[in-house]
């Protein structure tokens, strides 16, 4: 029990730390510089309405790349934790009740729509609210659909390392002419401009976007999968 | 609307942080914890929210030349959006060695885990 | 306007506040992971709120959706091998 009052005791003396952070606060009623920045050059220097997905893609592109990259390590990390306790083979797939005919074929129908849908995210990611990452995960929630239809079914192991491998080096190859041919790594004046406000515009964010989604997509299933295989193994 | 949030975001850090360490079942402390990453993710979206003022989108409403008068901060945004991908790793990562854990026991009370307790 | 966004702000923040009590004292886990995915579809429509709808859209998606099934596929797995 003293335990608990410690502990009650120490939350109750961050919680009045919180409680003077909350009661003096007041929002600011300026944009501080750097904000202010982003706002009056979002269109003539990255070309995107989106304000936010300028500055993931391009303005701090350098850590999305890191996350990008820790994203990586933690799928990797999980696929080696996970290997090592894997039943050994033989029962694959044994224990599981078949899913019924409804769930695999609407499961089957709105696989490909969720696919649409998340490469509909991807592609306006500099125009409205979206972008790599809301569209990766939205891919690997289909891939979570199928995973869960249709559990005895496997995906190919290789087909995701090799999406997962492609986009992420050709988000740094994108990276690289940025520096070549533009202002600096991951500059995203590689393309032309465009019209503010269009599909095709805003220079490389389409086409870094689509390679986030692609890499988001890619990790998020292979940690799913990670997951999945040890379920039946 | 600013204070609602930071004070919402505020009461679910603490309450996250206390479920995660009175509870005693691994499970449990990683939902707590996931319920204290939420509250981080409110206490700095607020930070970043002005009063009446628009998302960071420009269009026709919001036009380039008024945008720093009309938008809020888009920084905290990307910060949270970044965030909250991080944190679905973390908890993936978490989950994986909790996993770990209950082959090794077959438990996943902590008090059974005491090699490093001094 | 104002009030009645005022209004929906402080709604949705009490029943955030609601389901993470509900996800610390529960009994049962399965609640608590649920209530806990609840915790993070109230941020979503929070985020919206407060004008940042990439926010909401990847807290919604993540947070809510992939989190909750990620709990529930390791729970199925230990609730496996438990029976074993």
């Amino acid at each position: 029990m003293i335990r608990k009052v410690v502990i009650g005791l120490m939350v109750a003396l961050l919680g009045v730390a919180f409680w003077t952070l909350t009661s003096g606060y007041v929002p600011d009623a300026e944009l501080n510089r750097t904000a202010a920045y982003y706002a009056a050059n979002a269109e003539s220097e990255v070309g995107a309405p989106n304000i936010v997905t300028g500055i993931i893609v391009t303005w701090r592109g350098l850590d999305t790349l890191g996350e990008v990259t820790v994203l990586f390590l933690t799928s990797a990390i999980i696929a080696l934790v996970l290997s090592q306790s894997k039943t050994p083979k033989g029962a694959s797939g044994a224990g599981l009740l078949p899913s019924g005919e409804l769930l695999v074929t609407g499961a089957r129908m709105l696989a490909p729509l969720i696919a649409l849908f998340g490469a509909y995210v991807i592609m306006n990611g500099h125009l409205t609210p979206g972008g790599g990452f809301q569209g990766g995960a939205i891919l690997a929630s289909g891939v979570l659909l199928s995973l869960l239809a249709e559990p005895s079914r496997r995906f190919g192991h290789t087909v995701i390392a090799r999406i997962e491998s492609f986009s992420g080096t050709f988000y740094v190859l994108v990276g690289l002419a940025g520096m070549a041919y533009a202002g600096g790594f991951l500059d995203n004046g590689i393309l032309p401009l465009g019209r503010f406000g269009t599909m095709l515009s805003a220079g490389a964010i389409p086409l870094i976007s689509i390679l986030i989604g692609l890499k988001v997509g890619a990790e998020f299933s292979s940690i799913l999968e990670s997951l999945h295989e040890t379920e039946d193994a | 609307m600013a204070q609602i949030a930071l004070a919402t975001g505020f009461v679910l850090i603490l309450a996250g942080l206390y479920g995660a360490l009175t509870n005693r079942d691994i499970l449990r402390m990683i939902v707590a914890f996931t319920i204290a990453d939420t509250g981080v993710n409110v206490v700095l979206v607020a930070v970043g929210y002005m009063p009446g003022r628009t998302a960071p989108i420009l269009d026709a409403a919001v036009p380039v030349a008024v945008a720093s008068q009309r938008i809020i901060d888009p920084v905290p945004q990307a910060l949270v959006l970044t965030a909250i991908v991080i944190g679905l790793g973390i908890t993936a990562l978490m989950l994986a060695y909790a996993y770990r854990l209950f082959r090794l026991r077959h438990s996943l009370d902590i008090s059974n885990f005491t090699e490093l307790k001094w | 306007m104002s009030t009645l966004m005022l209004g929906l702000g402080l709604v949705i923040a009490l029943a955030m506040v609601g389901a993470a009590v509900v996800a610390l004292v529960t009994r049962s886990t399965v609640t608590a992971v649920l209530a806990a995915g609840l915790v993070s579809l109230f941020a979503s429509v929070f985020f919206v709120v407060l004008a940042a709808p990439d926010v909401a859209m990847t807290e919604a998606a993540i947070g809510s959706g992939l989190t909750t099934f990620l709990f529930f596929f390791v729970m199925g797995r230990i609730r496996r091998e438990g029976e074993k």
